[in-house]
C-alpha cells in the first residue's frame, strides 16, 4: 500500500454539504487502542456531520466493532481524541457518552430479555423523565405523572417501527428483525445526538433490509441526528449512506461518497485481494 | 390500551399476594386467640414473618438485581444486635413498648444499611462468583466481631471493648456479652408488629420494582453493557439495592432478636445465609410471592417434623430435594398448567353463560 496516497484520502472532506456550516456531531483524531501487543486500531480520524448519515464499512476483523467499542467507552482508547459536539469525551464512562449523547445498538442484540418491549423502551427513557425512587416508593404524584409521560413516549417511539403492538411481549421472545428494531427505538429513547447502528440489518431479507433503509432515513428526517452504521449489506451501505469510511486491519484506508468508495481500487484490494501481476 | 394491561397484570399479582398474606394473618390470628394453635406454633410467628422479609430482601438482591450474596444474615445481626442495643438504650428514656420497639427496628434498618453501604462501595466492582465469596467472607466477619463484642451500661455510661469482658458496675447490666449475644432482652415483639414491618417492606419492594429504579435494576440484570449504554448508573443501582436490602434484613435481625431473652451471635452464621438463600431459590428467582411461601413453609416444615426426632433433618432434606425435582420437572409443570388452564376455561365458560 502506498501511504501518500492513504492521507491525501483522509484530508478529503466527507461531509454533506447541509451540514458544512454547523458543527461536525463527531470529530476522532489519532484514535488508538491497543491490546497487549496487538494494534487494533489506530489513527482514527473521522468527521461525521450534525445529519449525516456516515458507513464505516471492511472485511470481518478489520477492528469496525472495536471502533464503535472505543467512541462508547467500552474500552478506554489508548491514543487520541474523540469530541463529540465539541465536547471532549475523554474519561468519561460508558454511562457518561450516553448522557452527552451517543447511543448504540449491538453486533449480538443486547436486549433486557426477561422484561416487556415497553420496558425495554422506558429503561432508555431513564435519563429522559425523571422520577426520584423515594417518590417511586411512596407512591407520590410526580409518580404516576412520570410513568404516565414514560408510558405514552415508549408507544410513540414504538410506533416509529409500527410496534405499538408488541407494547407487552417479553422482549426475548420476539423474532430477530423485531429485536433489532427494538434496540434502535431503545438507542432512540436516550435522546441521542449520534446513533451508532452496528450492523443493523445483520439476519434481515431484503424486504426487511428495504424497509429498514426507509426508517433510518426517516429516524434521520424526524430526529435530525447524525447516524453511523457498520453494515456488511452493501445494498443498504450504498443506499443510504452520504459517506463512507473503509477500515482494514484497524486503519481507516479510504474514505469518500459511495460512488467514490465503489471505484477506489484501495477497496478493492482490500475485500478481494490483490490483483496477481504477471 | 395494551400497555396500561400490563401494570394492571402485575398489580393485580401484587394485590393477590397481599390479599393472600392478610388473609393468612386474619386466620391465624383468630386460630391463636381461639387457643386452637399449639404454643410450638405460636412461637414460630414472629421467626416466620423474620425469615420472609429476610427472603423478600435477598430476593431483592439475588432475584431482581441477579447478584448472588452468601452473607445476608451478617446484615441480619448487625440489625439484631444494634436494634437491641439501642432499644435498651431507649428503655431508659421510655416506658412505651411499641415505641421502644419501633425505634429499635429502624435503628437495626439503619445500622445494617450503612454496612451494607460499606461492604457495598468496595465489592460492587466484582460480580458473580468473586461477589458471592466477599459476602459470605463478610457474614463471617461479622459474626466473629460480635462474638467478642461486650457492651455494657451503667451509671457510668456505656462500656465498650473488645475480647475482654468490660467492667459494669452493680446498677448496670451487659447489653451484649460476646459469644453468649445479647442477653436479657424483654420479649417486646409481636405477631402483629412482625406482621407489619413485614407489609411495609412488601409494599417498598412491590413499588421499587414497579418504577423507574426497578427497571433500572432489572436493567442490569438481564444486560449490564446495555444498561450502561442507555445511560444507567451501574453503581448507584447496586448501591441502592444492597443498602435497601441490608435495612430490610436489618429490621428483620431485630425483630427477630426482641422475639427472644437471648440470641447469640452464632444464630447468624453461615447457615443462616444459605437458609435464606433456599427460600429464595425455591420460591423462584423473582418471585416475592413465592420467597414468602418458601420461607413460612420451610420455617414451619422442622417443627412439624418433629416426631421423627433424629431423622428430622433428614425428611427435611428429602423434602426440599422432592420440592426442587417436582418444580423442575417439565411434565409436572404441564399437568400443572392443565390444571390452572382447565380451570380456567370452566371459569370463563360460567362467565359467558
Amino acid at each position: 500500500m502506498d501511504k501518500g496516497k492513504i492521507h491525501e484520502v483522509i484530508s478529503e472532506s466527507i461531509i454533506p454539504e447541509r451540514d458544512q456550516n454547523k458543527r461536525p456531531v463527531l470529530e476522532c483524531s489519532h484514535l488508538g487502542i491497543t491490546f497487549g501487543g496487538l494494534v487494533a486500531v489506530d489513527d482514527f480520524n473521522l468527521t461525521v456531520g450534525a445529519t449525516e448519515i456516515a458507513g464505516l464499512i471492511g472485511p470481518n476483523g478489520a477492528g469496525k466493532t472495536t471502533a464503535f467499542n472505543l467512541l462508547t467507552k467500552v474500552y478506554q482508547p489508548t491514543r487520541g481524541t474523540i469530541l463529540l459536539d465539541g465536547q471532549d469525551t475523554r474519561g468519561m464512562s460508558t454511562m457518561q457518552v450516553n448522557k452527552a449523547g451517543i447511543a448504540r445498538t449491538f453486533q449480538n442484540i443486547r436486549l433486557f430479555d426477561k422484561l416487556t418491549v415497553e420496558e425495554n423502551v422506558k429503561i432508555g427513557l431513564h435519563n429522559q423523565i425523571k422520577c426520584s425512587t423515594v417518590s417511586s416508593i411512596l407512591r407520590l404524584p410526580n409518580y404516576w405523572k412520570t410513568e404516565k409521560e414514560a408510558h405514552e413516549k415508549a408507544l410513540e417511539l414504538l410506533s416509529i417501527f409500527d410496534m405499538q403492538d408488541m407494547a407487552d411481549y417479553k422482549a426475548g421472545s420476539l423474532p430477530y428483525g423485531a429485536q433489532r428494531r427494538l434496540e434502535i427505538v431503545r438507542a432512540l429513547a436516550t435522546n441521542p445526538k449520534l446513533l451508532l447502528l452496528d450492523e443493523p440489518a445483520a439476519g434481515m431479507n431484503p424486504s426487511e433490509t428495504a424497509e429498514l433503509m426507509e426508517n433510518i432515513r426517516k429516524i434521520r428526517d424526524t430526529f435530525q441526528i447524525a447516524i453511523l452504521l457498520i453494515e456488511h449489506d452493501m445494498n443498504l451501505v450504498m443506499g443510504i449512506c452520504e459517506g463512507i469510511a473503509v477500515l482494514n486491519f484497524g486503519r481507516i484506508i479510504a474514505k469518500g461518497s459511495p460512488e467514490e468508495i465503489q471505484a477506489n481500487p484501495t477497496v478493492i484490494e482490500a475485500y478481494l485481494g490483490k490483483k496477481k501481476e504477471d | 390500551m395494551k400497555g396500561k394491561k400490563t401494570l394492571n397484570k402485575t398489580s393485580k399479582n401484587n394485590f393477590i399476594t397481599m390479599g393472600g398474606l392478610l388473609l393468612v394473618y386474619v386466620i391465624v390470628l383468630i386460630l391463636k386467640e381461639g387457643g386452637i394453635t399449639t404454643n410450638l406454633i405460636n412461637g414460630q410467628l414472629v421467626p416466620i414473618c423474620a425469615y420472609m422479609i429476610m427472603a423478600i430482601s435477598l430476593n431483592l438482591t439475588v432475584g431482581i438485581l441477579g447478584e448472588l450474596s452468601l452473607g445476608h444474615a451478617g446484615f441480619m445481626s448487625v440489625g439484631a444486635f444494634g436494634g437491641v442495643f439501642v432499644g435498651t438504650l431507649m428503655q431508659e428514656v421510655s416506658d412505651s413498648k411499641v415505641l421502644c420497639l419501633l425505634v429499635a427496628v429502624i435503628a437495626g434498618g439503619l445500622m445494617a444499611a450503612v454496612a451494607g453501604l460499606l461492604i457495598g462501595v468496595p465489592v460492587l466492582r466484582l460480580r458473580g462468583d468473586y461477589l458471592a465469596i466477599v459476602t459470605l467472607a463478610f457474614g463471617q466477619i461479622i459474626k466473629s466481631i460480635v462474638n467478642i463484642l461486650y457492651v455494657g451500661l451503667d451509671s457510668e455510661g456505656l462500656h465498650v471493648s473488645f475480647i475482654e469482658k468490660c467492667e459494669v458496675l452493680d446498677d448496670g447490666k451487659l447489653i451484649i456479652s460476646g459469644a453468649m449475644g445479647a442477653t436479657g432482652i424483654r420479649k417486646l415483639s409481636t405477631f402483629t408488629f412482625a406482621f407489619i414491618v413485614l407489609v411495609v417492606c412488601l409494599i417498598v419492594i412491590f413499588n421499587l420494582i414497579q418504577s423507574r429504579t426497578g427497571r433500572a435494576i432489572m436493567a442490569l440484570r438481564d444486560n449490564r453493557i446495555a444498561a450502561e449504554s442507555v445511560g444507567i448508573n451501574v453503581t448507584k443501582y447496586k448501591l441502592l439495592v444492597f443498602s435497601i436490602s441490608a435495612a430490610m434484613a436489618g429490621m428483620a435481625g431485630t425483630v427477630f432478636a426482641y422475639n427472644y431473652s437471648t440470641v447469640a451471635p452464632t444464630k447468624f452464621d453461615f447457615n443462616t445465609s444459605i437458609l435464606v438463600l433456599v427460600f429464595v431459590v425455591l420460591g423462584g428467582l423473582g418471585s416475592i410471592r413465592g420467597s414468602l411461601i418458601a420461607a413460612a413453609l420451610l420455617t414451619l416444615l422442622p417443627e412439624l417434623l418433629r416426631e421423627f426426632s433424629d431423622y428430622r433433618m433428614l425428611v427435611y432434606a428429602i423434602v426440599l430435594i422432592l420440592v426442587m425435582l417436582g418444580t423442575n420437572n417439565p411434565k409436572i409443570r404441564d399437568f400443572f398448567a392443565k390444571m390452572f388452564a382447565r380451570k380456567k376455561t370452566a371459569k370463563e365458560e360460567n362467565a359467558n353463560g
